[in-house]
């Protein structure tokens, strides 16, 4: 008997390191940051590349923190491109010039996506809490003299969701294709931050219902995504497209993860490229194929109709929430745990489900300490 | 309808078409998405160098595959992938 095949992956995710000129309190990168000393080097990362694209692997993300932080992001992107994966680099634009930027697309750089906090300069670099916002502008310039495709990425939360319409039409202006319009995920950074990140309904809406205005205007010729906020819909996230099924993670020190927020899930021994291949890991580990499928389901997931759309849920959200990665994801109504998320966005609950307070919660800003 | 005759399809910024020897499929690989081409695709996007026009694509296809409805076909492709923002 041998085990069933396991479908091979298409995206990778290269956090390439955590050093990051912002401090955003939503950061996607795990609390515990990966230190300068502990990342891979350009070998390692290029071993990466190679074993990703005979895994199957066809597209990459270079992320971070913030990739340009790595003096070898060229030769990075140069052995990607080697191994025939496309790339893409997500980038807070802090750090890209113009002999840089030629550099990487001369490289084989495919595109890049842009980090932008909010319209408002001055509202931006509070939320980055540094000064970036004359950088990022800079970056959208030179990346859309060079002809590669730029989108945007926001991360939409209680401080920036009532600009929308002028970050739609910031994007507009700076050349993007794509606007991807991400409301926050509740976990890490922005699950320690939630108090004061986590909008209420009717900001919500009213951004919602301005997105659909734009995409109404703009008939497709600029890409909209509204990336939907689980808290508020009932309804749990096709997080990654399933556990261990089209993409993986590969963390700045080498530890590959199903998703980048499966640091919290800690009973979990995440495998690492110093120690195995990217194909032993992805078709033989046993936390790639913790959750995979729907074996492992609990009810209600077991017999639910959604459970092939989206199996589940998120597993770093059920098992930040409830203390177990097994459970459904709370964002389901169907949940029993569903009451810890209702408790924070109930219209009536005096928390953040309400219209903005006056003075905001403390903010934890995320920082490296080498 | 002069003008789309002088048009010279060739892959948009940013997409690559490329052979997947892991599925043995032909891909075309975009910002965060890639699409699967069935063969007569790929055959048609392969011609797509920007040098050569509409028409002449057609011609070549016609030749190759002289069964295949190529004169009726190719050319609604051609620009439903043009509206898809995949050529230019």
């Amino acid at each position: 008997m041998t085990a069933p095949e396991v479908a091979p992956p298409w995206a990778l995710l290269a956090e390439l390191t955590h050093r990051c000129p912002l401090h955003c309190a939503y950061c996607s990168n795990p609390v515990e940051l990966v230190k300068r000393d502990a990342e891979l080097s350009t070998e390692d990362w290029a071993r990466v590349m190679r074993e990703a694209a005979a895994l199957g692997v066809v597209s990459t993300h270079l992320s971070g923190g913030e990739p340009l932080r790595r003096a070898d992001l060229e030769q990075i992107v140069a052995a990607t491109a080697g191994a025939g994966i496309h790339s893409q680099m997500v980038t807070s634009g802090v750090g890209l010039d113009e002999r840089r930027l030629g550099r990487l697309v001369d490289a084989g750089l495919n595109c890049v996506q842009l980090s932008v906090q909010h319209a408002d300069l001055r509202a931006n670099d509070e939320i980055a809490g540094a000064r970036v916002f004359a950088a990022k502008e800079r970056a959208a310039a030179l990346v859309r003299k060079t002809g590669i495709v730029l989108g945007l990425n926001v991360v939409l939360h209680r401080q920036n969701l009532d600009a929308i319409d002028d970050i739609i039409a910031l994007g507009i202006a700076w050349g993007c294709s794509r606007i991807e319009l991400a409301n926050a995920q509740y976990q890490g950074w922005a699950l320690l931050n939630r108090a004061a990140l986590l909008p209420s309904r009717e900001q919500l809406a009213r951004a919602e219902d301005a997105v659909g205005r734009w995409r109404e205007r703009l008939a497709g010729s600029v890409e909209l995504i509204w990336v939907l906020p689980d808290y508020f819909t009932g309804v749990p996230k096709p997080c990654m497209g399933g556990w261990g099924a089209l993409s993986l993670t590969v963390a700045p020190d080498g530890t590959v993860l199903p998703c980048p927020g499966a640091y919290v899930i800690t009973e979990l021994d995440f495998p690492n490229v110093r120690n195995a291949s990217l194909a032993e890991i992805w078709r033989r580990s046993p936390a790639f194929a913790a959750y995979r499928g729907d074996a492992w389901m609990p009810d209600p997931c077991r017999s639910c109709p959604r459970r092939a759309e989206d199996f589940g849920g998120c597993r770093c959200q059920a098992r930040a929430l409830t203390g177990d990665a097994a459970r459904t994801d709370p964002a389901c109504t169907l949940s029993p745990d569903h009451h810890l998320i209702e408790a924070r966005t109930a219209p009536s609950s005096g928390g953040p489900g309400r219209e903005p307070a006056a003075s905001p919660a403390p903010v934890v800003p995320r920082i490296l300490r080498s | 309808m002069s003008g789309a005759a002088e048009w010279r399809p060739a892959l948009a910024a940013s997409v690559v078409l490329r052979h997947d020897a892991v599925r043995d499929v032909d891909l075309l690989v975009l910002p965060e998405r890639a699409v699967v081409l069935t063969p007569s695709a790929a055959a048609v996007l392969r011609l797509c160098d920007g040098e050569t026009g509409a028409a002449a694509i057609v011609d070549r296809l016609s030749r190759d595959f002289p069964d295949a409805p190529v004169a009726t076909d190719v050319p609604v492709f051609l620009d439903r992938v043009r509206q898809e923002g995949w050529l230019r």
